[in-house]
């Protein structure tokens, strides 16, 4: 009876602020879904939070707005955020592993150069790798935005803590013993056992290119290979003599984070792990 | 404002890596292709277009359908400080778009990075298609033509007619009278502002320092003559100051949400605008259509016809593009041949700043109903218009703006200290700059 009140009482706090950190965070996402079912008209004369009538409108706008060129902003974003957190996660296993699991010469120094990437926000590196990218005739190519983001050091860290600490150094041995291959060790064992980790930088890749901004902005020259930040920008952006497309904006932006949290939804059950993925015993 | 952070940090950026790494731009990429178009075209020029005016597409398809020799591409960028900064940037890696759309307060700087052609050979045709007053900001007052105007922005007075009628309030014929009026308003109804001085625009103050005869930039020899703390501009600023300070206008910026509301509230009765508000007042303030109407800005010497520019634009050839040649032909039709003309007004919806197009303008916006003349009053109060030459860091003095104002504001200092401010950090960072000044 005392234990349960005392549980109860110490539960409180942490749960309201919880649920403080909840509203902090959703209030935003609903003020967008709000604004977005909004007509032109609505927009800046009806109370905050009160719903308007022009969804549909909206979104039919945005859909034939310069003949649907919101499709290929989205496929654009898909391309480099799948492909590029693909990638990312691929190089991001391949480096993990190695540096946990195999000593070799240069390893410390590699990885403190790693956590030294680490650190530096990949903002500051977007004009040298425009300025490298344009040397190599880079520039304004779905490379150009691809590349950069494959290398994520973070990334590479995430998988070599997690790869030393899910991978057994027996469970190689015994496999290194029975024969098999280095690259069927890496495929069969240890990449089965990173795989909450991998999906975790997945996700963390795939949502940091999605949500890029100043990359693609500084890379991209032709418009047709604009993601939806870039996009989006340009309706904001419209010249100081034209008005900034708010509904459009609006109806983009909600609709962008769409998949996004449709991925986090289907990906959730990979971060489910059980005794029998990794046990020795 | 966000975006303009984003370009100076932009710019900053740009400037320390270029210094660092040392970076001679891409010579390379330019060289080969110029032989390649003296001497036989191998199929059809391809040329790429930087703009964010509306439908340009449309347009250039015209061009593309009628030139098949000469292929232009539109790419449709955002607009604002940050797209001079991303051509810079690109111009700077050397690999710039052909043509691009250059605001003109950003022109100079383009030419100050040596980042745009001089078309002065190619445009001598056209120079009488354009007002002096536009025409002076493509060449800066030198003997160089650095772009075609493409769009001008002439400023007048936008004020709600039916609004006016109900508070009795006759439209302000000099900015006197517009003090007057606005102590009116405050008097007949407490919440309603007659204006608003916006923080954010600096824009909009150099046109109405240009309308009281502001200079802050010019060229005299090889030097720069800077003064943005000139009389006049000092004038206006004391003149928003005071009406700021005794509460007879608001002091919310443009092209806010709260700003919209106000409009469409009818809160709001005027906006010292340019010719291209409608725009604006029909997408950000649906519901008073109808009820707007134009007027001269107001004087600061009854009977005179002076008023600025706030935006507009022009379109400018990359100094780096192999084909100047074909670009140029391009550029000058898009802005001087009648047909091209004819579709920036109706696609793109700008004010063009050929003199014979704008008097070709027909039929009133149709959000100013109400005004069938807009157009030719547009154009009367237009030939009053007088500009300045813009220097070549357009954006530090802009920057200098916003913060100092936005200072002046909250703490309720003198806006005249602001633009001082203003002139100080233009000319500190022209001196860091190198640019030689003429005192």
């Amino acid at each position: 009876m005392a234990a349960t009140a005392t549980r109860r009482s110490l539960g409180l706090a942490p749960t309201a602020l919880l649920l403080l950190g909840a509203v902090y965070c959703l209030f935003p996402v609903s003020w967008v879904v709000i604004a977005a079912t909004k007509s032109p008209g609505e927009l800046f004369t009806t109370p905050t939070l009160a719903p308007g009538t022009g969804f549909f409108g909206n979104v039919a706008e945005l859909f034939a707005y310069r003949d649907g060129v919101f499709w290929l902003w989205l496929l654009n974003t898909l391309l480099y955020a799948g492909g590029g957190a693909l990638l990312s996660t691929a190089v991001s296993a391949v480096s993990g592993y190695a540096l946990a699991k195999f000593r070799f010469p240069g390893r410390t120094v590699i990885f403190n150069a790693l956590i030294g990437g680490v650190l530096v926000p990949a903002v500051v590196l977007a004009i040298p790798q425009y300025l490298l990218f344009s040397k190599i005739g880079l520039a304004d190519t779905y490379w150009a935005v691809l590349l950069p983001q494959i290398l994520h050091p973070y990334g590479i860290y995430l998988a070599r803590v997690y790869a030393g600490a899910a991978i057994p150094d027996s469970l190689l041995e015994a496999g290194r013993i029975d024969g098999a291959s280095e690259w069927r060790l890496m495929s069969r064992v240890a990449v089965p056992l990173m795989a909450p980790g991998l999906v975790t930088i997945f996700l963390f890749q795939f949502v940091a290119i999605w949500n890029n901004f100043l990359l693609p902005f500084i890379m991209l020259g032709d418009d047709g290979k604009f993601p939806l930040t870039v996009g989006l920008y340009t309706l904001l952006m419209a010249g100081s003599n034209q008005p900034s497309l708010y509904n459009l904006i609006l109806t983009g932006a909600l609709l962008s984070i769409i998949p996004l949290i449709a991925l986090f939804l289907t990906m959730q059950r990979y971060w489910r792990t059980d005794l029998s993925s990794g046990a020795v015993k | 404002m966000r975006a303009t952070r984003l370009g100076a940090a932009l710019a900053a950026a740009l400037a320390t890596t270029l210094t660092l790494a040392g970076c001679g731009g891409g010579g390379e990429p330019a060289g080969a292709p110029e032989a390649a178009e003296s001497q036989a075209p191998q199929g059809p020029v391809k040329l790429t277009y930087w703009t964010w005016a509306p439908n340009m597409d449309k347009i250039v398809d015209i061009w593309n359908k009628a030139n098949p020799d000469i292929q232009v591409t539109v790419s449709k960028q955002a607009g604002g400080d940050d797209a001079a900064a991303k051509f810079l940037t690109a111009a700077k890696a050397g690999n710039p778009p052909d043509l691009v759309q250059a605001e003109y307060q950003h022109l100079p700087s383009f030419v100050a990075a040596d980042a745009v052609a001089d078309l002065k050979a190619e445009t001598g045709a056209v120079k009488g298609e354009f007002g002096d007053g536009v025409w002076g900001l493509v060449t800066l007052g030198t003997e160089g033509v650095y772009a075609v105007p493409q769009d001008s922005g002439p400023m007048m007075l936008f004020y709600r007619q039916d609004l006016f009628d109900k508070y009795g309030i006759e439209v302000p014929k000099t900015w006197d009278e517009y003090a007057e009026a606005a102590r009116a308003v405050r008097e007949r109804d407490s919440g309603v502002h007659l204006g608003t001085f916006s923080s954010k625009d600096p824009g909009a103050f150099a046109g109405l320092a240009q309308q009281a005869g502001a200079r802050w930039w010019s060229i005299s020899g090889d030097a720069w003559k800077v003064d943005v703390a000139d009389a006049a501009t000092v004038k206006v600023a004391d003149y928003w100051g005071g009406l700021v300070k005794e509460g007879a206008i608001d002091d919310m910026p443009y092209f806010t949400p709260e700003w919209n509301k106000a409009l469409n509230d009818g809160k709001l009765l005027t906006w010292p605008s340019a010719v291209w508000a409608p725009g604006t007042l029909e997408s950000n303030a649906p519901k008073a259509k109808g009820k707007w109407a134009i007027a001269p800005l107001p004087q600061w010497t009854a009977g005179e016809n002076a008023t600025g520019f706030w935006g507009g634009s022009s379109v400018a050839v990359a100094a780096k593009s192999p084909h100047r040649a074909a670009a140029a032909r391009f550029v000058t039709w898009l802005n001087t041949d009648p047909e091209a003309l004819d579709a920036l007004v109706k696609q793109a919806a700008i004010y063009p700043a050929a003199t014979k197009a704008q008097s070709a303008l027909g039929e009133a916006p149709a959000y100013f109903g109400n005004q069938p003349d807009f157009w030719q009053q547009a154009a009367q109060y237009a030939a009053g218009a007088r500009g300045f030459t813009f220097g070549p860091n357009v954006g530090v003095t802009y920057n200098a703006f916003r913060d100092g104002f936005d200072k002046a504001l909250q703490d309720g200092s003198p806006f005249a200290d602001a633009v001082r401010g203003m002139h100080e950090a233009t000319v500190a960072d022209m001196r860091k700059s190198g640019f030689s000044l003429a005192s």
